[in-house]
């Protein structure tokens, strides 16, 4: 049996039905090294206050439904261990920027809406019948987008980002990385629809550079470098059109 | 819906995270690279004039002020040039070597070792000609 330790696990509590402002709780527990902060959190809520909310599924950081700030950093809480914020107290808050609708529970709405419009899917370039088989790519074809695919909708990266904090009409890391996803696909022939999310004010340039969001990107997406590529992309177009281009 | 969410306010935003500090600090030494190319473009405005009022510029930029400013100068311009190419990698397009991704550490490296060349070369190309 692993040695169990204590440590303090300080909640942002937020109840929409008081007309209080958030408060932090404090919850002492006792863990074992194998947990995650996802199991403080389950262990609370089993034990100590039923009511403690937040969202979680998979347990292994692939549905991208934990994500909450952890002593400040953006994190997956099932990808977290406990024993890494010993002494504590480990702070434990919703995502940063965006509203909290209870506990640890963000309202997803805005991201889920801005994903919709960059069409998250492949739109094929020519529509075959599907006696046609397959359509077929190289490894090489695969390396364009491969690590932009890896996004699961966590939204580390926009609690990461202060300009989506600041002012959050901007598109933001995350469905900018798919939108790079999806145009970079040999698959793909609706990169010139998706671009013109990009071109705009709260398009890619609402980003500047401060890249905390590839910083905490649990599958190494680098969101920061598919903003910043369709940067060039949204330049070079905008100075094409003089030269009789696009 | 008439649901109450809560939004947290941004005050004070850029010290709640080092990294965040860190990148405020990047934007501000961008300030001080822009004033510092006005001193040089005055300095090109006074060789444009002739020989005596460019050593009356050299000769300012010599006083005990001027020389702690330098000083001064160089640590802001030291970080400015390392979290530019921090940044870097994040910025371009995927370099491609014999078919392998060349590394965000070798980019960043490439760059500095790059701008501590064209350094040196202005510094001794400067010494030469102000022999």
């Amino acid at each position: 049996m692993p040695e169990a330790r204590n440590i303090t696990i300080e909640v942002l509590r937020y109840d929409p039905d008081g007309d209080g402002p958030p408060y932090l709780q404090a919850f002492p527990i006792e863990f074992t090294d194998d947990m995650s902060v996802l199991q403080g959190l389950q262990q609370i809520k089993d034990f100590q206050d039923g009511s403690l909310t937040f969202r979680w599924s998979c347990r292994m950081a692939i549905c991208g439904s934990c994500g909450m700030m952890i002593d400040g950093t953006p994190s997956l809480a099932c990808r977290s261990f406990l024993r890494d914020y010993l002494p504590g107290p480990l702070r434990v808050e919703a995502l940063a920027h965006f509203p909290i609708e209870r506990d640890l529970v963000v309202d997803a709405g805005d991201f889920m809406a801005k994903l919709a419009r960059i069409k998250p899917y492949i739109i094929p370039k020519e529509v075959k019948p599907l006696s046609a088989g397959e359509y077929l790519q190289t490894p090489e074809d695969l390396e364009r987008y491969e690590q932009f695919s890896h996004c699961i909708n966590c939204m580390l990266c926009y609690a990461a980002c202060p300009q989506y904090g600041l002012d959050n009409k901007w598109l933001g890391p995350g469905v900018t990385a798919l939108l790079h996803r999806y145009n970079s696909d040999s698959r793909d022939g609706a990169a010139g629809e998706r671009m013109q999310l990009a071109h705009e004010p709260e398009g890619v340039w609402g980003c500047t550079a401060v890249g905390y969001c590839s910083e905490v990107c649990p599958k190494a997406v680098d969101p920061a470098n598919a903003v910043n590529q369709n940067k060039t992309k949204s330049a070079v177009s905008f100075f094409a059109r003089f030269l009789g281009g696009e | 819906m008439g649901r109450r969410t809560y939004t947290r306010p941004m005050d004070g935003w850029w010290l709640r995270n080092p990294f965040f500090v860190k990148y405020m600090a990047r934007e501000l030494t961008a300030v001080f690279v822009v004033l510092y190319a006005l001193i040089l473009l005055v300095g090109v405005m006074r060789l444009a004039e002739g020989r005596a009022p460019f050593e009356h510029w050299v000769a300012n930029l010599q006083t005990g002020p001027a020389i702690a400013m330098h000083v001064g100068l160089l640590a802001v311009f030291l970080y400015h040039t390392l979290s530019w190419f921090q940044i870097m990698p994040k910025t371009m397009a995927p370099v491609i070597v014999a078919g392998m991704k060349v590394p965000a550490c070798a980019i960043t490296g490439a760059g500095l070792v790059a701008s501590a060349i064209a350094s040196i070369a202005v510094f001794v190309a400067f010494r030469m000609f102000a022999a």
